[in-house]
């Protein structure tokens, strides 16, 4: 299927009963808007309902949440989020861990406006927050990473449409996360979501392998494995079964045991297995049959990118890599294989050392914008570590790109090195926060700013929340950080050992809280022991398996 | 009480439901209602003998009598009335409808309006449900 020069490729086209619907729902809520302000709706009443189309109520203001389907945007798309941050926000936007945007300081009144614009993009907010089926995220090398087994954008597409103002699961007992990845290296902690899909080609079409019950928040849990292979054609099938369960079963009278790692673990896995199962074999499956017609005919509506690279583009990069050690250190930390030899994907850190993680101007975001159309067949990519990735740089176009970068001021040679850092809004913009995450993971980067230190320590994460939901992931980080209210005063707990992929693990708590700048000294000298202990090529995880938790914790509370 | 049609199929059962637990002893009348904490399965040996299913929402948010009336229809084949009831808000009527409720309890003071406009809403939907195959 040829795709006018100006169409992105990456993500689904919408066709005109897409656009209509959307037309539908923005009308939907401005008449909720309207009710609202009129009092027939409450404000009890009318919270969820703004909830499931993003609007927030934060602590200075509403905020608006923006949905990526899968974290992939158009170059027109992100030319459009940059006009929405200069004329309703205060120039800038933050990209979430759910490969969202916000926008922090929105007056209710503009959001149906807000709303239309983005939908004239193809554009919505839709479910990006409510007890329902939240936006789905997938693999941010989707479609270009080597070692990718299979495509999953085609059914997290199916997904989201599926999903899409379900009638029977829009008022679930909490929200509803699901992410999907082609990898075998999981790139998107599927073991960390309410349901995660590890999806890879089979004899008879793709097969999923389907984790439940995955969670961070209050209660982390690492999901299991509910179905080794889930077939193509009974994805949907599947996926309503366990929705189904849930909502019949799962806690509706506390909202801190709501969500369905709760029931899974009440339960207990077999449990949960035989009720999906019960589910599955009552079912009509014809009705809920995937069909490959259908599959077929989503995937015709997804552009691929048109791999032509000049023979010689590695020679060309490995070249400029030689004349200039400041790119090719960007290359080394910031780029990761692709499955053309003349292409490989670049990813664009949101986190220069000293900035807030995930934030971008509307300046940068037009800049971006105006590079992916040069440089990445204007697709853009959201990472859930809240960076951006071009998909398919050509390899002799690299160093171009990294020049347009740097004048962006977005060529922090940091991605996956320690200042790498990501961290939720905290108690700068949250209602819910016990403490402020920004200057903390501000003070941590330029820290570890300097980029030769950072090499040479290595892989390392850092993740940082400011109270125990979480939306900074540290149970995850190699080092977490978790803000907590000490008799009024914002103090933060140490976390070792997480990690969101294949090997998932929650981290364990070092200790006593401590106070922000004694936290910044005491991952100091958690990373200065492992620098001075590690064996060689001895990753963190390894180190601390090794020596232990209490080793790491005399270090980090030695002057304290 | 007001009642709101939303299926058109036809014409609304006038009967007093009698809470399942009650109608059990008894099995007088045709009508029952049905709390969302119980099993719908419950009731298979009885849908013979019932014509009006009435499922409770104590509040709009708790949404599981969404899969008690898709169970009742996909599941069990039960082919009368279902009723919605309680706590309910015209943004949900679709969602009702969907799911293969026939009616709802219309709240005090509800606008009749909000609940027209909301049924003709959509032109298409995405998913295959109950009642509305895609």
């Amino acid at each position: 299927m040829t795709q006018p020069a100006s169409r992105s490729v990456g993500h689904y086209q919408y066709e005109e009963r897409d656009r209509t619907f959307l037309q539908e729902r923005i009308n939907e809520f401005e008449g909720q808007v309207r009710r609202r302000l009129s009092g027939e709706l409450s404000e009890e009443e009318f919270k969820p309902l703004r909830l499931m189309n993003g609007v927030y109520l934060q602590l200075h203001a509403y905020m608006l949440r923006v949905a990526i389907p899968y974290g992939v945007l158009d170059s027109r798309q992100l030319h459009r989020l940059a006009d929405i941050a200069a004329r309703y926000d205060r120039n800038y936007g933050h990209f979430t861990t759910r490969q969202n945007i916000q926008f922090n300081w929105i007056a209710l009144k503009d959001v149906p406006t807000i709303l239309r614009e983005l939908a004239e993009v193809d554009m919505h907010a839709i479910q990006t927050s409510g007890n329902c089926i939240r936006n789905v995220t997938s693999d941010e090398f989707a479609g270009a990473a080597k070692d990718e087994l299979m495509d999953p954008r085609i059914h997290a597409e199916i997904v989201r449409q599926w999903s899409t103002l379900h009638p029977e699961f829009t008022f679930l007992p909490r929200k509803f996360k699901i992410a999907i990845s082609g990898s075998p290296e999981d790139r998107v902690a599927a073991r960390f979501h309410d349901i995660g899909l590890l999806a890879r080609p089979g004899e008879n079409g793709p097969l999923f392998r389907l984790f439940v019950g995955g969670g961070l928040g209050r209660t982390p849990v690492v999901g299991q494995e509910l179905f080794d292979s889930v077939k193509e054609e009974d994805l949907i099938a599947t996926l309503e079964a366990v929705l189904r369960v849930y909502n019949a079963f799962g806690r509706r009278d506390n909202l801190y045991k709501a969500r369905i790692k709760i029931l899974v673990q009440t339960i207990g896995l077999e449990a949960f297995r035989k009720a999906v199962e019960e589910e599955l074999a009552r079912m009509d499956r014809a009705a809920y049959r995937l069909t490959s017609e259908h599959v077929a005919q989503i995937r015709a509506r997804f552009a691929l990118p048109d791999l032509k690279a000049p023979a010689d583009a590695a020679d060309v990069l490995e070249q400029h890599k030689k004349a200039d050690p400041v790119f090719a250190r960007w290359v080394a930390s910031n780029t990761h294989p692709h499955q053309d030899e003349g292409h490989i994907c670049a990813v664009i850190s949101l986190k220069t050392p000293g900035a807030i993680p995930g934030d971008v101007t509307a300046e940068q975001m037009h800049g971006l914008a105006d590079l992916s159309e040069r440089h990445s067949f204007g697709e853009v990519r959201v990472t859930h570590l809240q960076n951006l990735v071009f998909g398919h740089v050509r390899k002799d176009q690299l160093h171009e790109l990294w020049q347009g970068l740097k004048a962006l001021g977005l060529a922090a040679p940091n991605v996956g090195l320690i200042s790498d850092i990501v961290s939720c809004p905290g108690l700068d913009y949250c209602n819910l926060a016990n403490a402020r995450s920004l200057p903390l993971a501000q003070k941590l980067g330029a820290r570890f700013g300097d980029a030769d230190l950072q090499a040479e320590i290595g892989a390392l994460s850092i993740h940082m929340s400011g109270c125990i939901n979480a939306c900074g992931h540290h149970h995850v980080g190699n080092i977490g950080l978790l803000g907590v209210d000490k008799r009024g005063a914002e103090t933060y707990q140490i976390l070792l050992g997480g990690d969101a992929g294949e090997n998932a693990a929650i981290g364990g708590i070092l200790g006593p809280s401590f106070a922000e700048d004694e936290a910044v000294d005491a991952v100091a000298r958690i990373v200065e022991f492992y620098l001075g202990q590690r064996q060689k090529g001895e990753t963190f995880a390894a180190m601390l398996k090794r020596c232990g938790l209490k080793a790491f914790k005399e270090v980090a509370y030695e002057t304290v | 009480m007001k009642l709101f049609d939303l299926s058109g199929r036809k014409p609304l059962e006038a009967a007093s439901p009698v809470p399942f637990a009650e109608w059990k002893e008894t099995r007088q009348g045709t009508a029952i209602s049905l709390a969302p904490d119980v099993e719908v399965e419950e009731l298979r040996s009885h849908l013979g003998s019932l014509t009006l299913i009435v499922l409770e929402f104590p509040v709009f948010r708790d949404g599981r009598a969404f899969t008690q009336a898709r169970s009742l229809r996909e599941y069990e084949g039960y082919e009368g009335e279902i009723r919605a009831s309680g706590h309910l808000l015209p943004d949900q009527a679709i969602h009702f409808r969907r799911c293969g409720f026939d009616s709802v309890v219309l709240p005090d003071g509800a606008n009749v309006k909000d609940w027209e406009d909301q049924l003709g809403r959509y032109q298409f939907y995405y998913q295959n449900t109950a009642v509305s195959p895609v």
